[in-house]
């Protein structure tokens, strides 16, 4: 979805980046995306977790008259080149006129080590002090000019989240001295700063000499020493909360707890939003003349019924805009039209579940939970060859597959990305397919949606243990910061929940609609006969599906949703529903997923998980329909 | 004073580093996350069946896969009573 565009900048991963005029260099979730959103009004996805940016983002700023070019680095701990995000980093240092180093002024020793490396590197810099905000609210000190002459560069106190300080330090940073070209590769001449008296660059005067690793922490240690004042305080709320989310026990009920809350209220929101009631299937508790059903009703049918009249209820171009009629009548779950189908299922079925699920996950993302989750996860998905961070990317492939996969960057090493990638793809339905199931299969009962989540779960943690088994390579072990509870920001929430929704519309809707005008044209054409009547041997016989199933299996490929809703006209058995969905899940994922696992993963890696594809489709398909009597 | 991993500490205890194990690559990040030499950590909870040790080192929390504990060695002051028996 829109997210991984933006994630990327403007250049494709792996191609050299252009030059930044502004380079912005950090760790990992110090508030750096933040900045750059608010520095060039390119809306970036941020999170109170790290490795949320895994490419780099660039965009640009007006700055006076001026315009410049500022790119967010990822995030990385040190510029020796020990993973993905540092060599992009390194690249992008390279290229880069001045660097804007960003550090959380809550944990300065932290921070420092990479401040001084990015010191020795000899380009013109200024330290942007992040969260100073809550510094001060923890009681912490920092002296800005001691730092700065022992640094031998501008430092500016900033929270990017308010703005505050933001003005001073792009002024700051703007009236640094540029030298002059040939200068640019002689590193071991100092680069002289206007704000700093050249007999005060301190670490700066160093150069470029190699910085021992021992050396670097005694040095770091002084500085800190020196520059800041801890003044008592109390424990607060959410540090005790802190300590209570990874207690083995506590934390462990938590972590159960804030799962089973999370799908409650994406059903409950979703299901509120689609028909303004909320209940058990068919049996709202209550009834609000609201959602998008009684929207479509009482506003859209009108319009569609008379132009149905208008065309005479029949012919070829009733057919492609309205659909059949089903008892004289238009249906929105099954006349199949453009204009009635085509419009309620990514409006009025699948949208409501978007909304509410990338809201629960912006909010889990937002307060810093995640990273707590993965601590509890640990062990178990230690059995799939994974570490428990890689339930990030699986969670948000349980939004849409195509950033999940994206966010596999955030794991170590090969093997993890691709037994996670290859998961998702196969066994992580996305939201929209995930409303259609609950739509459809939730009108044969509760009970059959549960064994739909339930076989797909099961096959996620089957293919997961063969896949370890399979491959070979070395398991990374968890190793992660665990970031603070922060209380999220309305204005980043209702940025991030715009992207991601606003994404889902623009991409979704054209295809759906498309899709849907070629299956009708083909239709009318008999075209599918041949293929259905080719295949309906072995679908049949196989996985006990008819014929007619053999179409929306197809159409899944262009997006899973409109496979399942060829599914409501054709009379299933509750039987071949349920397996139905499960195949359309597993079954080649839809068309964008698969370009995304083709750029991650290679062409060679992406065949294999192909071809695990579909062993497990066949394997899980004949499975349900040789159980189930 | 005696020696012994963080994946040992029991939870409240804490400890001073002295030495990181395991290769230069899972050292440095180690360090990266203040996890070095001559830094005081604590340990604040042990995840059940050989779950992830979560650290508190500079006032930060950070989790630590159980193998990669026990190859994190720390000086730990010994409690009165236990010099006594």
């Amino acid at each position: 979805m829109a997210e991984n565009h933006s994630m990327n900048g403007t250049a494709p991963r792996g191609e050299r980046p252009g030059a930044a005029d502004l380079l912005l260099v950090g760790q990992p979730n110090v508030g750096k995306s933040v900045l750059f959103s608010r520095l060039t009004g390119v809306r970036t996805i941020a999170s109170n977790y790290p490795g949320t940016t895994v490419g780099y983002a660039s965009g640009s700023m007006r700055f006076g008259a001026e315009s410049y070019t500022v790119v967010d680095a990822p995030g990385t701990y040190s510029l020796e080149p020990l993973d993905e995000a540092a060599r992009v980093a390194i690249d992008l240092i390279d290229g880069a006129t001045r660097i804007v180093n960003v550090v959380d002024a809550t944990h300065l020793e932290r921070h420092l080590p990479l401040t001084l490396e990015l010191i020795a590197q000899g380009k013109p810099m200024v330290v942007a002090l992040n969260m100073s905000d809550e510094a001060r609210h923890l009681g912490i000190e920092i002296r800005v000019d001691a730092l700065e002459e022992r640094l031998g560069v501008p430092v500016v106190a900033t929270v990017a989240r308010t703005g505050e300080g933001v003005v001073r330090l792009i002024g700051t940073a703007l009236s640094l001295e540029i030298p002059e070209p040939s200068a640019r590769d002689e590193r071991d001449h100092p680069v002289h700063h206007p704000h700093v008296p050249h007999h005060h660059a301190g670490e700066q005067a160093k150069g470029h000499e190699h910085i021992a690793e021992d050396r670097v922490w005694s040095r770091v240690g002084e500085i800190v020493d020196e520059v800041q004042v801890l003044h008592h305080h109390h424990h607060t709320f959410a540090q005790r909360l802190e300590d209570a989310s990874v207690h083995p026990v506590i934390g462990g009920l938590f972590a159960i707890l804030v799962l089973a809350a999370a799908f409650s209220v994406v059903r409950l929101i979703g299901e509120f939003l689609v028909s303004g009631g909320v209940g058990i299937a068919g049996e709202p508790w209550f009834h609000l003349p609201f959602g998008m059903e009684p929207l479509f009703d009482a506003a859209w049918r009108p319009v569609v019924s008379r132009i149905s009249e208008a065309l005479g209820g029949g012919g070829f171009l009733h057919h492609v805009l309205i659909g059949n009629l089903i008892d004289g009548r238009i249906d929105f779950t099954q006349s199949f039209g453009i204009l009635t189908t085509g419009l309620f299922i990514p409006l009025g079925v699948v949208l409501p579940y978007i909304f509410s699920f990338y809201l629960v996950l912006s909010l889990l993302e937002d307060t810093g939970y995640l990273p707590r989750l993965a601590v509890f996860l640990d062990n178990g998905m230690h059995r799939l060859g994974l570490h428990g961070y890689a339930i990030v990317p699986t969670l948000l492939g349980l939004g849409c597959n195509v950033p999940g996969i994206m966010a596999t960057r955030i794991l170590e090493n090969r093997r993890q990305r691709f037994i996670t990638a290859t998961l998702i793809s196969i066994a992580v339905p996305c939201a929209a397919l995930q409303a259609m199931i609950v739509g459809l299969v939730g009108a044969r009962g509760l009970w059959a949606v549960a064994l739909v989540y339930g076989i797909l779960f099961a096959a996620w943690i089957v293919i997961g243990v063969i896949l370890r088994i399979a491959t070979r390579g070395f398991l990374p072990e968890l190793l992660i910061e665990i970031p603070p509870y922060r209380v999220p920001s309305f204005s980043a929430l209702a940025s991030k929940m715009w992207m991601r929704v606003g994404g889902f519309l623009r991409e979704a809707l054209p295809i759906v609609l498309g899709a849907i005008l070629v299956v009708n044209v083909l239709y009318q054409a008999n075209i599918f006969h041949y293929i259905a009547d080719a295949a309906a041997g072995f679908v049949n016989a196989l996985w006990g599906l008819p014929k007619e199933a053999i179409v929306p299996l197809l159409m899944g490929i262009l997006r899973k949703e409109m496979g399942a809703g060829m599914f409501a006209p054709l009379a299933l058995t509750t039987k071949q529903l349920v397996s139905g969905c499960v195949i359309l899940s597993m079954f080649f994922p839809c068309v964008a997923t698969f370009v995304v696992l083709l750029r991650e993963l290679g062409w060679r890696d992406t065949f294999k998980a192909t071809l695990i594809m579909l062993a497990a489709v066949v394997a899980v398909g004949g499975a349900v329909n040789l159980i189930w009597p | 004073m005696i020696e012994k991993t963080v994946a040992e500490l029991s939870p409240g205890e804490e400890g001073t580093i002295v030495s990181l194990g395991g290769g230069p690559g899972a050292q440095a990040r180690l360090r990266a996350l203040g996890l070095a030499e001559g830094r005081h950590v604590r340990n604040v909870s042990r995840i059940a069946w050989g779950g992830p040790i979560i650290l508190l080192v500079n006032r930060a929390q950070v989790a630590v896969g159980r193998g990669m504990a026990r190859k994190i060695v720390v000086r730990v002051k010994i409690h009165r009573a236990e010099k006594n028996g």
